[in-house]
């Protein structure tokens, strides 16, 4: 089929651009997600002041556009002598907006953890950092990873935005090589299928039954007994 | 200018973000109700294609989709301006996410209503008309909602097709005065400010649904 041939031929040009978009999906998520992990904490903090600041934060970094934070860290950095280039300003940005969001899904798996758990430390003497870090951690990851995943999947895709930023990510590789050889459809496409399949195989592994923890299914067989959580 | 003078000039870009952002969204609204009831049906070759159809749909960035509608299907047999392709765009991705939102909704509807409704012999139509669709509707209001506020945001993207909404503004102001800080400063504010009111009715709908009676 000629489409097919287009593709294969497009390939090469585009290849390259696949692994600037996924350097630039763990450069943000290494950085986003222990973001996410201080926002939720610092959200439980004892200080008022600490708590509404940070909740300010993140109301602000998941309600503008990521775009527009995009925007700001390219355009808007450099007023106050920070000129990134594209590559870093576009993970910053999206780490910012990676923190944000992440910080909700944190924020969820650690209260998800019954309330008779931290009780039980408690009762055991154990302390506060030995609390979170073996007993409220290990149970909140688990709440934790299938929500993750999916917007780590949303980060993926949302690099593309990058290519307002002319950082030369997938998208920016499919349109140039399309303006050279006039094929729009076919780079644009090919894009597009390099976007999904990554996208759908992650996707894929997390839904895939049977790959939950042993532990998580053997909670789960319990509490199905009771009332629905 | 100073900075009024620059949230004048970004106000600018307000509707063009409103129409796009409504104009999707009621596309999508509209799009999700033959997918969605597909996603439910017992029959494969319905459920099976629309599955599949929303899984793609939503595993390619919203901006990928605008290139392939304006370059690559805007540019050939029909000629689509910005605001066409951006609407034509966001309102399948809608579609696909408002899909999945109205088959959860019909989802959360007891078991026991559908069969009370077939123990009545009921003809299929009156059974969505009257029994499913009124419940489904005050479980599928908060999602769509959401949805609704993150594709105000979303729609920011069809700038990058030049579509000239508050974003387009916001950068072609920056390359006259290189005040980036501002513009963009500006351009979040107005997109915040613009989703305060849809989670406003939102809420007031959905309040109005659960007290009618009409509750999940």
């Amino acid at each position: 089929m000629n489409l097919l041939r287009q593709w294969v031929d497009l390939f090469p040009a585009l290849w390259p651009g696949l692994l600037v978009t996924v350097r630039l999906t763990l450069a943000a998520a290494v950085v986003g997600v222990p973001l996410g992990v201080v926002l939720a904490v610092a959200q439980t903090a004892r200080s008022r002041a600490v708590r509404w600041g940070v909740v300010a934060l993140v109301e602000v970094g998941r309600g503008a556009p990521a775009l527009i934070v995009l925007y700001l860290a390219y355009y808007g950095l450099p007023q106050v002598g920070l000129a990134l280039p594209s590559f870093t300003a576009a993970s910053l940005a999206l780490a910012v907006t990676t923190g944000a969001y992440t910080s909700e899904v944190f924020r969820a798996g650690l209260a998800a953890v019954p309330a008779g758990q931290r009780e039980a430390s408690a009762a055991l003497g154990l302390s506060r950092g030995k609390e979170f870090r073996l007993v409220v951690l290990p149970q909140a990851v688990r709440t934790v990873v299938p929500p993750l995943v999916g917007w780590l999947v949303l980060l993926y895709q949302g690099t593309s935005l990058a290519f307002a930023v002319s950082t030369p990510e997938l998208l920016s590789r499919a349109y140039n090589a399309a303006s050279i050889s006039y094929q729009f459809t076919a780079a644009l496409t090919l894009a597009g299928l390099m976007y999904a399949t990554l996208s759908l195989a992650a996707l894929g592994l997390v839904r895939l039954p049977g790959r939950a923890p042993r532990a998580a299914r053997r909670t789960s067989a319990a509490t199905s007994a009771g009332p629905a959580a | 200018m100073d900075t009024l003078g620059v949230v004048g000039v970004i106000a600018r870009g307000v509707p063009q973000t409103v129409a796009i952002s409504v104009v999707s969204f009621l596309v999508g609204a509209v799009l999700a109700v033959p997918l969605g009831l597909a996603r439910r049906s017992v029959q494969p070759l319905l459920r099976w294609p629309a599955g599949a159809v929303v899984e793609v749909v939503r595993a390619v960035p919203a901006v990928v989709w605008l290139f392939i509608v304006y370059y690559a299907i805007g540019s050939g047999a029909v000629q689509l301006s910005t605001f066409q392709a951006a609407v034509v765009g966001l309102g399948v991705i809608s579609g696909a996410h408002l899909a999945e939102i109205y088959r959860a909704g019909l989802a959360a509807v007891p078991r026991g209503q559908v069969e009370a409704a077939l123990a009545l012999a009921l003809p299929t139509w009156v059974r969505y008309r009257r029994v499913l669709g009124p419940q489904a509707v005050a479980v599928v209001v908060p999602p769509a909602s959401t949805y609704a506020i993150g594709l105000l945001k979303d729609s920011a993207v069809a700038s990058v097709i030049g579509a000239t909404d508050i974003a387009f503004r916001a950068v072609q102001q920056t390359q006259q005065d290189l005040d980036g800080l501002t513009n963009f400063a500006v351009a979040g504010a107005f997109y915040l400010l613009l989703s305060v009111p849809v989670a406003v009715v939102a809420r007031l709908v959905h309040r109005r649904l659960v007290r009618t009676g009409v509750t999940a």
